[in-house]
């Protein structure tokens, strides 16, 4: 019975210790989903164990102890690497055709079927 | 003569597309920031390899016209390959050569120095792979020519040098005043 007990406690700490860690590296976690892993393209940091990555989520943590927001970071690795890193791409005259293509293909789409349900 | 339109359409949009993915394999999708957006960080702090002191960025540099910023580790194998050329690069009065050297062990990265010569003026350690960040660095090896008047990047290689990158460096130091 009291090894029992003393199992359990083991396990609770240790998973206490965990949880403990894993709230502290959410925010990081949350960060390093969204940007890319420069060095192994096809991943995010989030992802990726190469050094770069490991190296980038240890920096992220340090500028979250430094108390900046997430759009501070975004922007201190944008104007590191270039606005490649962020996965969510920014509209300019390069990205404008991706942002405006899905809305031109909706009202296409639409002006046809109701061209098709008028002419039934 | 609408099946034979079908066909030699179907069959040109293979051929097409065969070309169009044929030329897509030569193409490099690799990524690499231009010069402009990286900018560098001169406040960065660092530990030398051989004393316990801190150094910044800006106190490194500002010895001579030119500095290469060359990223390096033991464990990096084209490191070792690019180390002649650094050792080479020496020579030139007007450069000053900073190692970083990056994630490393202590006691392995004084050995490669003693094993294969040291090129470098000053050596700082990053033992977290944080300043290479800073600097906007993908990892090893890693060289970056900078402008140390105007504080700007010249050049920037990823990847071990080579005769070439070797020659065009020099190049840059010799037509830059």
């Amino acid at each position: 019975m009291k090894i029992k007990i003393l199992i359990f406690i083991i396990i609770w700490l240790v998973s206490f210790f965990n949880f403990s860690y894993a709230d502290n590296s959410e925010k990081v976690d949350q960060i390093s989903k969204n940007l890319r892993c420069l060095i192994c393209q096809g991943q995010s940091v989030y992802d990726s164990q190469s050094d770069f990555a490991l190296s980038m989520k240890i920096l992220i943590q340090n500028k979250i102890d430094e108390g900046q927001n997430d759009e501070q970071i975004y922007d201190f690795l944008k104007s590191k690497y270039g606005e490649w890193i962020v996965y969510d791409p920014e509209i300019n005259k390069n990205t404008v055709l991706l942002w405006v293509l899905p809305l031109i293909l909706f009202v296409f789409g639409s002006i046809l079927i109701l061209r098709k349900v008028s002419i039934k | 003569m609408v099946k034979n339109i079908k066909l030699i359409s179907v069959v040109f949009l293979v051929i097409l597309s065969f070309f169009i993915l044929l030329k897509g394999l030569n193409k490099t999708n690799n990524y690499s920031p231009n010069l402009n957006s990286s900018k560098i960080d001169f406040n960065f702090k660092a530990k030398f390899l051989y004393s316990d002191e801190e150094t910044t960025l800006y106190e490194l540099i500002n010895d001579k016209d030119f500095s290469i910023i060359n990223i390096w580790a033991s464990w990096c194998l084209p490191c070792r390959d690019e180390h002649s050329f650094l050792l080479n690069l020496k020579s030139l009065d007007k450069l000053n050569i900073i190692g970083i050297n990056y994630k490393d062990n202590e006691i392995n990265a004084k050995k490669f120095i003693k094993e294969l010569g040291n090129p470098y003026s000053k050596i700082v350690v990053d033992p977290s792979g944080v300043n290479s960040i800073e600097l906007g660095a993908y990892g090893v090896p890693e060289t970056i020519l900078i402008n140390n008047n105007s504080k700007t990047i010249l050049k920037k290689y990823i990847g071990p040098l080579d005769d070439e990158k070797f020659a065009e460096l020099k190049l840059i130091i010799k037509n830059e005043n």
